[in-house]
């Protein structure tokens, strides 16, 4: 480019950066000061230890701001901040309460600021956060192979049993596995946006939900669209679909796990044991979705166990992560991600539907393909009654 | 069909068998988990461990300006600036300035207050029975205010009108009848401007002087820092536990008497509870009411009354709202007797 290009490239940079000088200088000419201090302090964290609670918090708002005490149950308390009780922006603090909490009750935690601006924590039913140590990660992670590796496999099992169905059968149990995902993508993203929800609102948890799904489904569709020209394929091997579907599911599983393990930590063991039963027959339908590509196909036992691996072991970790580093932050971004690979897999294989039928000169939302698509739905709706309260 | 063989039966079937290994663990999966399914009371591990001793929250040994303020308001009396008038009766004149002001309620808590000459409560006013007085009112806050006594005198004199931002006022009245009277503002609306901290108490001494006595002067009174209609700081003075860290000094059988009234907002209901000792107690300090033996009392908003109390034992007594919750939020005290 040429000296002139470049200037008339630069001169908007250079009356734009003097706007904003200006107004950043003598302001926006409206407000001078807000009525009220604006602070925001998050409570990531709360960690419940033997002596007490333990709060990693951060100021997301605009100033720094200072701790100046704190209660716990309508009880003002003696406490202490690291590294001192003056946070600036952005800035993280951790804040160690000595309390005698009692196990299974409700503790409600006020942070109050200097300038009397009150932040709340509550803990639902009080008990011990899980330390990292080997046991832990042991039950943790058997609670994870209980979600998720344990349903899908017993879900694998029946393929022997669809095997023996003609062509317009597979088809429809292809058709119920869009039902599933569907209530699968819906699922993942209304808990993505909770858990973001809970995030520090700087953050913009929803808007984390949304780029990870939106970037997973185009990066993978992306990916796929490289890969058939490269390879100068007409579309997926059945395993390969398998494959594809046992990701989305894996990174949905993984947020089963984070639900499960977060509401452990949480204090919700009741709650998380009967999770563990809901999830484990609500998944097993998963492996039903899994195994029904496969059909056409001849696979052997190492590709059932890899998939199930592929689909289940994400539970195991996501348990890890909810269980000991839960953040809800992450929570939005793994959920997010999962829900793009979902609604990937829901389009590759609606879109291999319609191929097929119309190879045969076959309407492709047939009565059968319909009710498949339906009872997809339902078993899935009837089975989360298990899970949801 | 020779294609499906390739999974075998025998793999079926071993899979079938770790799948059904899986669901039996799902259900014994209680047994073997450290989870509890049922909440139990702490089994006292967390206390024995605790660092926490009993009563120690809110220590803080500074004197910071909240507490110097409460502090203040405990011994100070505001006797008004005294002439005599040709009949021969005691003329009293008080200024009176309302003043927006922030007040530190709890150590390094800051709250936007409304006050009466800069502090909440306000002055504490006495006079004698029979005394003229004269409360000269300039509001210089950003809101109209005003001041209404609780005692006999003429309506004109009650306080209801606005006294605008810049304007003055003179409440003029014959001091009556002797006991303890509060004052606060009565603009509307009324729970914001008295909850803001617009009040304080109005000493009326009878003609017959009391027994001579160590005075204090308690205002019981809550803050409400998110608008929510709760309080979240309850104090005596204005200031969260600062007679916990800085017991009040009173000598072994010394009569105390402290005139106490309640002006807490959003609440029905403040107390008082004295440790280790009975006290004898005047409603509206009026030595003609039925006087009550005892260690609590309770006072519904408006309420107020005279305590005397001698200590036979030397040593630290303990004072707070018998509501534990006021309590813990500030509302507690020692006394230390020597």
């Amino acid at each position: 480019m040429k000296g002139k290009g470049i200037i008339t490239g630069l001169i908007p940079l250079i009356i734009l950066i003097g706007v904003l000088g200006f107004v950043l200088k003598n302001g926006a000419g409206v407000e001078k000061d807000p009525a009220a201090p604006i602070e925001v302090l998050n409570i990531e964290r709360i960690k419940v230890t033997n002596t007490g609670f333990e709060l990693s918090v951060s100021n997301t708002g605009p100033t720094p701001l200072t701790i100046s005490q704190v209660m716990v149950n309508d009880s003002v308390w003696n406490y202490s901040v690291s590294p001192q009780a003056t946070l600036e922006r952005f800035e993280e603090g951790k804040i160690n309460i000595a309390y005698p909490w009692v196990e299974g009750d409700p503790h409600t935690i006020k942070l109050i600021t200097e300038n009397g601006i009150i932040t709340e924590g509550a803990l639902a039913a009080t008990t011990l956060t899980p330390e990292t140590n080997r046991s832990n990660f042991l039950n943790y992670g058997l609670i994870g192979f209980y979600v998720g590796i344990v349903p899908i496999t017993l879900g694998l099992l029946w393929y022997p049993f669809m095997k023996r169905f003609s062509r317009k059968w597979i088809n429809s149990i292809l058709a119920l596995t869009v039902g599933l995902l569907l209530f699968l993508f819906v699922g993942t993203l209304a808990d993505g946006f909770e858990i973001g929800a809970e995030a520090p609102s700087v953050f913009q948890g929803n808007m984390i939900v949304i780029i990870g799904a939106s970037l997973t489904f185009l990066l993978l569709i992306g990916f796929d669209q490289y890969q058939q020209r490269k390879q100068e394929k007409k579309g997926y091997s059945p395993f390969g679909m398998a494959l594809l579907m046992a990701t989305g599911i894996g990174l949905h599983n993984f947020g089963e796990g984070l639900a499960i393990g977060s509401s452990f930590s949480l204090g919700e063991a009741a709650l998380g044991t009967f999770l563990i039963i809901g999830f484990t027959l609500h998944n097993i339908t998963e492996g039903i979705g899994i195994a029904a590509p496969l059909l056409k196909t001849t696979p052997r036992l190492k590709d059932f166990l890899l998939l199930g691996g592929i689909a289940g072991a994400p539970a195991i970790l996501g348990t890890w992560v909810g269980a000991f580093i839960f953040s809800p932050i992450w929570g939005a971004l793994f959920l997010g991600i999962g829900a793009g690979a979902i609604i990937q897999v829901i389009y590759v294989i609606t879109k291999m539907l319609i191929d097929d039928h119309r190879t045969h000169r076959e309407p492709s939302v047939s009565w059968l393909n319909l009710s498949g698509f339906t009872i997809g739905l339902l078993i899935m709706y009837f089975t989360a009654f298990f899970v949801k309260f | 069909m020779s294609e499906e063989n390739k999974v075998s039966r025998r793999d079926i079937l071993k899979m079938g068998t770790a799948g059904a290994f899986g669901v039996a663990g799902t259900y014994y999966f209680n047994k073997m988990a450290q989870f509890p399914t049922v909440a139990k009371a702490a089994n006292g591990s967390s206390h024995k461990t605790s660092h926490h001793s009993n009563h120690s929250n809110m220590i803080d040994k500074t004197k910071t300006t909240g507490y110097k303020m409460a502090e203040r308001l405990l011994t100070e009396f505001d006797y008004g600036k005294v002439t005599k008038l040709p009949n021969g009766q005691t003329l009293r004149e008080y200024e009176v300035v309302a003043i927006d002001k922030e007040i530190e309620i709890a150590k390094g808590i800051k709250f936007p207050g409304w006050t009466y000459n800069g502090t909440i409560p306000g002055p504490t006013f006495r006079c004698t029975e029979g005394d003229l007085l004269r409360f000269h009112f300039i509001n210089k806050g950003s809101h109209p205010h005003s001041i209404h006594f609780h005692g006999i005198h003429p309506p004109e004199m009650d306080g209801l009108t606005s006294i605008f931002p810049g304007q003055k006022f003179t409440y003029e009245f014959e001091a009556k009848p002797y006991g303890l009277q509060i004052y606060h503002c009565h603009v509307l609306p009324l729970a914001r401007h008295i909850h803001k901290g617009l009040y304080g108490n109005f000493i009326i001494d009878p003609k017959k002087p009391r027994e001579p006595a160590f005075e204090l002067n308690m205002v019981m009174n809550g803050f409400d820092l998110d608008l929510d209609g709760a309080n979240e700081f309850y104090t005596v003075n204005g200031y969260a536990f600062a007679f916990m860290n800085h017991p009040i000094k009173i000598k072994k059988d010394q009569l105390v008497r402290i005139y106490l009234s309640n002006l807490t907002e959003f609440d029905l209901l403040n107390s008082f509870h004295l440790h280790a000792n009975y006290f004898t107690y005047y409603p509206t300090g009026r030595n003609d009411n039925p006087s009550q033996f005892t260690d609590t009392i309770m006072q519904c908003q408006g309420e107020r009354g005279i305590i005397e109390v001698r200590f036979p034992y030397a040593g630290t007594y303990m004072f707070h709202a018998h509501v534990s919750e006021f309590a813990e939020l500030g509302w507690m005290g020692f006394f230390e007797v020597e």
